[in-house]
């Protein structure tokens, strides 16, 4: 084996920036508990309806006791539901959705709110949203030829006008 | 010569397969960023633009890249072990299934049948027949993994102790990691997909479907990125006018790319909610160990590349870089190829950040990074290796240096017009995989400028595949006829003598893939048997 000394300069280099990559990362997920949607809960998408959660009653925005801001939303071709939020701004918000039918994803811009939306699982989001003002949530995964038209908007206001 | 007979002619019947594929493609890609745009409104249609998406999707993304790969495999085999195809018959009938299975998956997606993008997204349902076609051409490419381990096997046989050729070593290193990343989508397809579309299960687990495909989804781009690799390790060197710096570096970081690129597809999932986030980092640290070797591999081509300018008599510490071999069409669109593989590069480490990918998840960043990363930095050299095989091939020169020249620099301008604005449009917010933005507010509004700016690199790029496609068949057609029709590898540095058997065969590293995969795939997978899952049924698009 041959190995070039400059070479091996660039190997251990290599090395050190390869982990330390990953060591910035892991120190943000760890000290800033900062981790993708993963909550891995089943539902029955066919019976949406039919569920405590996910029922047409039961969907929007409500305040838990502890102050913090639920959101339940249904995605379905070609909506969100409902379509027009209002949350507070630096609030800690979890957003909870599933899917009626097909595969969906969403995302909502200058945040760091994006998630799938898988038929049969639900998906849950903790963020606080940042900045006030109106924000588009669009569909950001292929769901049927209406995909493109799917999409809901976010109203991210000051904490003294947010009611429910 | 005698031995290069066969190779050549199955070798010229994939690459004309890839390379026809790939100009209805590009025609196809045209038409998408015309109709996104919005400028032509007769051209408006979701359901054509679906097509055509799905259509642009499967082929660049399995018909040009397979049979490419499996072309230019029979090609370097047969010229650097010097020995005939083995098993001929066996290698035509894996020719002819891959062949039938891209016939069937294409009616059914000319027909918009099979509008379910590349990525196949059930519970869309498409017609059975797109999925038994999808699943002949994995099957038949099979054939193909078969036919390279073997005729490394044959020649170590033949000449034992030796260190295979490079070419060969890394053209099986891509056969055995294909054989690996395509059983996800294998799974996917036979056990999930075609039975479901046939009726004969009723629902379908997303899920674990979408599992299955992030299994496949990572690594098939180093399928597709090795032969790029192997052109700038063994073939651009001695063009450039030099020698090859490390033989043995090479080794290892093919090695490196096939155990480290297959068992990490979760990046794709980061998002996806039902995989748990501890899964989710862990295939993080694995997706950031494959930047090891392809920094080795920038680092060893790059060397090469001062070599070949100092032997020409480049001096100082840029001055080697006027002196290298540039008129070569291959050396040129190895310098473009790595040029897009640095700024492509770097956005992939934000995608495979386990904190930063929500940023830009399933946005137009996201087909940006690809399209630099797979058309750009991957498809130029299939391009530049065209122009060079072609020739010797056919016995035929190739029509016009200078057009060949011209076409790869219009490929690399069309991407970065078309790229970087996808990066910045993605960053202001587009999803991806729309095809208008009916949304009328002030966010849709910004990415108006980047738009225009994607049909003029659109456009370019569709030059560019017209010319490839001219200078291709011009060769063909010319009368006059090669002398040299021997392929020269390039020359290490050092001469590599003995070998440990480590970094001349793969039967070791099979294993530890194996290993690797059941370590990091086996209960994500399980999980969808352990939990009470919902299926779903199919819907149509």
């Amino acid at each position: 084996m041959h190995i070039d000394a400059t070479e091996k300069k660039w190997i251990y280099l290599t090395f050190l920036l390869t982990f330390a990559g990953m060591g910035v990362l892991a120190a943000y997920a760890v000290m800033d508990n900062i981790h993708p949607p993963s909550n891995v809960e089943t539902v029955d998408s066919a019976a949406l309806h039919l569920s405590k959660e996910f029922n047409e009653d039961a969907l929007g925005v409500k305040r838990e006791a502890d102050g913090s801001i639920r959101v339940t939303m249904v995605a379905a071709r070609y909506g969100f539901f409902p379509q027009k939020l209002v949350v507070p701004v630096d609030t800690p918000v979890t957003i909870r959705i599933a899917s009626a039918d097909v595969l969906h994803g969403i995302h909502t811009v200058q945040s760091n709110f994006n998630t799938m939306v898988v038929p049969g699982y639900v998906s849950e989001v903790n963020t606080t949203f940042q900045k006030t003002g109106v924000f588009p949530m669009f569909c950001n995964e292929y769901c049927g030829l209406g995909h493109d038209f799917m999409w809901a908007r976010l109203s991210v206001v000051p904490k003294e006008k947010f009611k429910l | 010569m005698q031995s290069h007979a066969d190779v050549a002619k199955l070798g010229l019947a994939n690459f004309w397969i890839a390379f026809i594929t790939f100009a209805l493609a590009a025609l196809l890609g045209l038409y998408q960023v015309l109709e996104r745009s919005g400028m032509i409104p007769q051209l408006e249609s979701v359901e054509l633009y679906f097509g055509s998406v799905s259509s642009h999707g499967v082929i660049m993304g399995f018909v040009l890249t397979t049979f490419f790969i499996m072309g230019f495999g029979y090609w370097s085999a047969g010229t650097s072990l010097k020995m005939p195809v083995w098993n001929k018959r066996l290698a035509w009938f894996g020719f002819f299934l891959t062949l039938l299975g891209t016939a069937m998956a294409a009616v059914m997606l000319f027909t918009g049948q099979a509008s379910v993008l590349y990525t196949f997204y059930p519970p869309l349902k498409a017609s059975p027949i797109f999925y038994i076609g999808a699943a002949l051409l994995v099957v038949g490419s099979w054939v193909w993994v078969l036919e390279m381990i073997m005729m490394m096997h044959k020649w170590k046989q033949a000449n034992p102790g030796q260190p295979v050729p490079l070419i060969m070593f890394g053209t099986t290193a891509n056969a055995i990691l294909w054989f690996f990343t395509s059983l996800g989508v294998a799974s996917e397809d036979l056990f999930q997909l075609i039975p479901w579309s046939l009726g004969w299960i009723e629902t379908i687990d997303v899920g674990l479907a979408r599992t299955l495909f992030s299994w496949t989804l990572h690594a098939i781009v180093y399928f597709w990125l090795i032969p790029a690799y192997l052109a700038m390790y063994t073939l651009l060197p001695r063009l450039a006018g030099g020698k090859l710096f490390s033989d043995e570096m090479a080794r290892i970081s093919f090695i490196m790319l096939l155990v480290f690129s297959v068992p990490i597809g979760f990046h794709h999932l980061y998002v996806d909610p039902m995989q748990a986030d501890g899964w989710k980092f862990l295939h993080m640290i694995g997706t950031f160990m494959v930047a090891v070797p392809t920094l080795f591999t920038g680092f060893t081509v790059i060397a090469s590349m001062e070599v070949a300018g100092r032997m020409r008599g480049g001096k100082g510490l840029f001055g080697w870089i006027k002196t290298i071999n540039w008129d070569d069409p291959l050396v040129l669109a190895g310098g473009l190829s790595l040029l897009m593989l640095t700024v492509g590069g770097w956005g992939g480490l934000v995608n495979a950040s386990y904190s930063m990918d929500v940023m830009v998840h399933n946005t137009q960043w996201i087909t940006g990074h690809f399209h630099l990363i797979f058309a750009g930095t991957s498809v130029i050299m299939y391009f530049a290796l065209a122009y060079h095989i072609w020739p010797k091939m056919t016995g035929r020169p190739l029509v016009s240096k200078s057009l060949a020249k011209a076409q790869l620099w219009l490929w690399f301008i069309g991407m970065l017009v078309l790229t970087l604005p996808w990066h910045v449009m993605g960053l202001l917010g587009q999803p991806r995989r729309i095809s208008v933005a009916p949304y009328g507010n002030e966010v849709a509004k910004s990415w108006i400028p980047y738009e225009m700016a994607m049909v003029v690199g659109g456009v370019i790029l569709t030059v560019s595949a017209l010319m490839l496609i001219v200078i291709l068949f011009g060769t063909h057609l010319r009368r006059a006829t090669l002398e040299d029709r021997e392929m020269a590898y390039a020359e290490p540095v050092e001469p590599v003598l003995r070998l440990p058997a480590l970094l001349n065969g793969f039967g070791f590293w099979a294993a530890v893939i194996t290993v690797y995969l059941i370590a990091s795939y086996g209960y994500p997978i399980l999980q969808f048997f352990l939990m009470d899952t919902h299926g779903t049924f199919p819907w149509s698009i």
